[in-house]
């Protein structure tokens, strides 16, 4: 993928149009994870906007983002910031080598609390 | 079709008397030329139109018809361009029924402040028409003398 | 046989230059029933109107086509002409041969030919031109204000200057509106009572003013300058003639648990109630959802006090019928209902409020006394967080509104400034998307708010306002330092959206006024009519049009009143001739011209018709009310019997330009 198309890609698959963002910053604001992500959900929204993809890319903010949709649920403009989240790790992932989670790994991680809806959505999240 | 050479089509132009009369008139105050092939007929308001009155023009020999009234939204009288809307959407499917090339008739939205929108329109809606050449279609002889 | 008259001007040069007037005037002399043609140089000026004149009577014309400039230019001047010889001023035509002809054109043969058509078309429709008569109707010279808040209260004022009768509904047991709610208003920051209640006065002692209070409008009926309204008095179960407004009976009520709504809820009122001590008119009114005696028969301790015996347990509602030339709109607004934004935990902790209740708890008259104690332990708060844009602003699918509110920048600046002032112990803190201050001194008092009073103004909307141990946990980012916060608040204030009040949509159908999406009220021009509704006679004034706040209010109530006083100073109101007309004989019944008529001129009656054999048969027919078609025409081409026509724009003038045209 090209850098250009970085930012297409990202659109398409999320159906998101950061256009609509006023930068309220409510979806920052709601966030519950706020403090552990490089860059904030309001941040991506304006990033993508602005073509900086590749830096959200390489960020591990993508996989701090605990996709509980808090700032889709708030933001008064319907922009939805998770989807938008969601779509450029998936643009890491759908590049060749960029597996972040080996079936091998996890038993190491598994604990009695853990659903198996868990795992399956781990996978769906940090692989390819 | 075969055009003729100096084929000079009737067309003529029905205008709504709050913004499409007055955009006209405007095109007029600022010497905007359009060709005199265009005959503008005042009405109140786009939805005084009845479709009768366009079938009417081609039967007694206009080669187009065009409706001009306030834009969507802008109606003197509120609503009566959406009407009219509805009802040239209705005559634009009854002509291609019939098989007469529905660019013969068209609507444009022209506001009081659009002079040169105006004769624009007209500039092409004439090279439309002369491009169709002569209405053989609804044209009814016997109203030829 | 009509005898037409075809006068072709020059315009100086301005059409002679393009346009051979004399073959024009030579060759229109020829069409049918033209009896007499002329062309001069200027026929608007006086000369050219006598010549008019002279002609009709000479040649007695029943008709005149004045091949000219645009009608929109001079069509009046040359009815008046017609007038003055006699002849009936829609029996005249114009040709427009130099805006849509002479103008546009260059070559003189092509323009000269137009022109002849444009005559000719012109003489085809004069052919069937009737003398048109404009309807008189006479004009009632009194206003109706439904709305007794700010807006109603000055438009009622400046009407009654004028010398004219003014009767205001307020569904309300008294008028003031949410003004009389307010503690200051921005940015001079003087007390709002002190501005509102002589002006409440003012009403109460105007002799032209008459207060229909805990009233409403049922029904509307008429048109421009002879409204038949329909007001219910509902039953407040006091004699307000007699009622002298003492209080004993409000202090004497046993039921004291009613939830005092002119507090919104805050705090309590008795069964019987006076809303405010300053109340216009200042009588009492038994809640009847309370009162014992209205509910199990077992009280009657107000009856008992009443020295003036104006307790009526038996009241029933009232209906008053009367007749106005104008109706002024004045519904106002009220702040959404919150319930939906559980972020913000509005109805989970009651020291969440909205700014109309933090405007109560900071009133000297309010629950508090005029001290600032949070609603739930009545204590002190130190820190206060006020959140902007709540409900304002949002994309539509959810529970906000679009639109931004307006005033809420500036009251928010006004609480956070009042607040640090009385108690500069209080850390207050405003989180905005925009600080929004177009107005005469506003952004100035926002700025002194933020640099003489220190209050802490954030970039950023809060997230999320959670309850624990008795405080308020509000997360929000700070947009500008990129930072989470967390703040631990005693009291926290929501500049909640406004909406038009729920009793004017109800009120727009009565009215036949057009509403937008948001239900406010749309004005007929949004720049040059911006007071008067699209239907004559209605007029609009304050926040039922769109947010504003109170000195706009007021200045559009002014303007209001000034286009009220405009109307009802006219005896009779002339209109438009060129109406629809509907055949009885041809009409089916349908109502598809009632459909699609915007302003309900046109009614089905039932008429009685001579049929064969002398029966009588009975039909419904359309009747279309002259004073209120404006003549759009709408109903004329959705008529599927060809029974409705439009006077001055008859089907068969349409087609005879047509023909003329097309020949």
């Amino acid at each position: 993928m090209e850098q250009n198309n970085f930012k297409e890609t990202v659109l398409r698959i999320s159906g998101v149009n950061p256009k609509k963002c006023m930068r309220c910053g409510k979806c920052s604001g709601a966030c519950p994870n706020y403090d552990e992500m490089e860059f904030h959900p309001h941040q991506f929204v304006s990033m993508v906007e602005n073509g900086e993809i590749e830096k959200l890319m390489t960020s591990p903010s993508v996989y701090k983002c605990l996709t509980c949709f808090a700032c889709v649920e708030r933001c008064p403009r319907q922009v939805e910031p998770a989807k938008l989240i969601e779509a450029v790790r998936l643009c890491v992932i759908r590049q060749a080598g960029q597996n972040h989670l080996k079936p091998d790994q996890i038993p190491e991680m598994l604990d009695e609390d853990l659903p198996q809806q868990a795992i399956v959505s781990a996978f769906r999240k940090f692989t390819k | 079709m075969q055009v003729e050479k100096n084929f000079e089509p009737t067309v003529v132009a029905f205008c709504c008397n709050w913004c499409s009369y007055a955009g006209a008139d405007l095109s007029g105050n600022n010497r905007i030329q359009y060709p005199a092939n265009v005959k503008i007929i005042r009405i109140p308001c786009s939805c005084r139109l009845n479709p009768m009155f366009i079938l009417r023009a081609f039967q007694r020999g206009a080669d187009g018809v065009i409706l001009c009234g306030c834009h969507p939204g802008d109606c003197h009288y509120t609503s009566g361009n959406y009407f009219a809307r509805r009802r040239m959407t209705l005559l634009f499917s009854m002509l291609s029924f019939l098989g007469i090339e529905k660019e013969r008739c068209r609507v444009e939205w022209v506001s009081a402040a659009e002079g040169a929108k105006f004769a624009a329109t007209m500039n092409d809606f004439v090279a439309t028409i002369t491009r169709l050449g002569e209405n053989k279609k609804l044209e009814d002889l016997r109203c030829k003398k | 046989m009509q005898r037409i008259g075809v006068f072709v001007c020059w315009c100086g040069s301005n059409i002679a230059a393009t346009v051979d007037v004399k073959k024009v005037a030579e060759t229109l002399g020829k069409e049918p029933c033209v009896v007499y043609y002329e062309n001069y140089q200027y026929m608007c000026s006086e000369e050219g109107q006598n010549k008019i004149i002279n002609a009709i009577h000479e040649h007695k014309l029943s008709g005149i086509v004045i091949c000219s400039c645009s009608p929109r230019m001079h069509e009046a001047t040359f009815r008046r002409t017609a007038q003055k010889a006699g002849l009936n001023p829609y029996m005249v035509e114009i040709a427009n041969i130099r805006e849509q002809c002479s103008w546009i054109h260059k070559d003189m043969a092509t323009a000269t030919e137009k022109a002849i058509i444009l005559g000719r078309a012109a003489i085809a429709k004069v052919h069937l031109n009737t003398p048109l008569q404009a309807g008189e109707s006479p004009v009632v010279k009194r206003a109706l204000v439904i709305g007794g808040g700010i807006a109603g209260i000055q438009t009622a004022l400046d009407i009654a200057d004028a010398g004219f009768e003014v009767d205001i509904v307020e569904k309300k047991p008294t008028i003031g509106g949410k003004m009389s709610q307010i503690d200051k208003t921005f940015p001079t920051l003087d007390c709002s009572a002190c501005i509102l209640t002589p002006k409440m006065v003012d009403v109460a002692q105007n002799e032209k003013i008459h207060i229909y209070s805990y009233s409403e409008v049922a029904a509307v009926k008429g048109f421009v300058g002879n409204f038949d309204v329909t007001i219910k008095r509902k039953a407040r179960y006091v004699k307000e003639e007699l009622c002298t407004g003492c209080g004993a009976c409000t202090e004497k009520c046993p039921q004291k648990k009613v939830p005092n709504d002119f507090n919104l809820g805050l705090d309590n009122k008795h069964a019987i109630y006076i809303p405010f001590a300053q109340a216009v008119p200042k009588v009492a009114t038994i809640d009847p959802d309370y009162c014992m005696m209205l509910k199990t028969g077992k009280c009657g301790v107000c009856s008992k006090v009443c020295a003036a015996g104006a307790i009526d347990y038996k009241q029933q509602d009232e209906l008053v019928q009367q007749q106005y030339g104008a109706i002024v709109v004045a519904t106002g607004y009220n702040p959404i209902d919150l319930k939906n934004y559980d972020e913000f935990a509005y109805s989970q902790s009651p020291d969440v409020v909205t700014s109309l209740e933090f405007e109560r708890l900071t009133n000297a008259a309010g629950p508090t006394g005029g001290v600032l104690l949070r609603p739930s332990d009545r204590q002190h708060p130190h820190t206060i967080v006020f959140v902007q844009c709540v409900g304002s602003r949002e994309s539509g699918e959810g529970c906000g509104k679009t639109y931004c509110s307006k005033i809420c920048c500036m009251y928010t600046a006004k609480h956070a400034m009042l607040t640090r002032e009385k108690y500069p112990d209080t850390e207050v803190y405003v989180f905005y998307i925009d600080v929004r201050t177009p107005g005469k001194n506003f952004d100035e008092f926002y700025r002194r708010a933020v640099e003489e009073y220190g209050v802490h103004y954030i970039k950023g909307m809060v997230g999320k306002v959670s309850p624990e141990n008795g405080k308020l946990m509000v997360q929000a980012s700070d947009l500008l330092d990129n930072k989470q916060l967390k703040i631990e608040a005693d009291l926290v204030v929501l500049a909640a959206a406004i909406e038009p009040d729920p009793s004017a949509r109800p009120l727009a159908t009565m009215l036949t006024t057009q509403m937008d999406t948001n239900d406010f009220f749309t004005e007929a021009h949004p720049k040059l009519r911006p007071v008067e509704s699209a239907t004559a006679g209605i007029f609009l004034s304050g926040c039922c049009q769109g947010p504003k706040d109170i000195p706009e209010t007021v200045s559009q109530a002014s303007a209001c009143a000034a286009k009220v006083i405009g109307l009802l100073a006219k005896d009779k109101l002339l209109g438009n001739p060129c109406v629809a007309e509907s055949n009885e004989l041809m009409c089916n019944g349908c109502s598809s011209c009632e459909k699609v008529c915007p302003y309900g001129a046109i009614s089905y009656v039932d008429k009685e018709f001579k049929m064969p054999n002398r029966t009588i048969a009975v039909r419904r027919v359309a009747n279309v009310n002259p004073a209120v078609c404006q003549g759009c025409g709408a109903c004329t081409v959705a008529c599927p019997s060809g029974a409705m026509d439009l006077k001055g724009f008859s089907n068969s003038q349409i087609m005879a330009e047509v023909d003329a045209i097309c020949k």
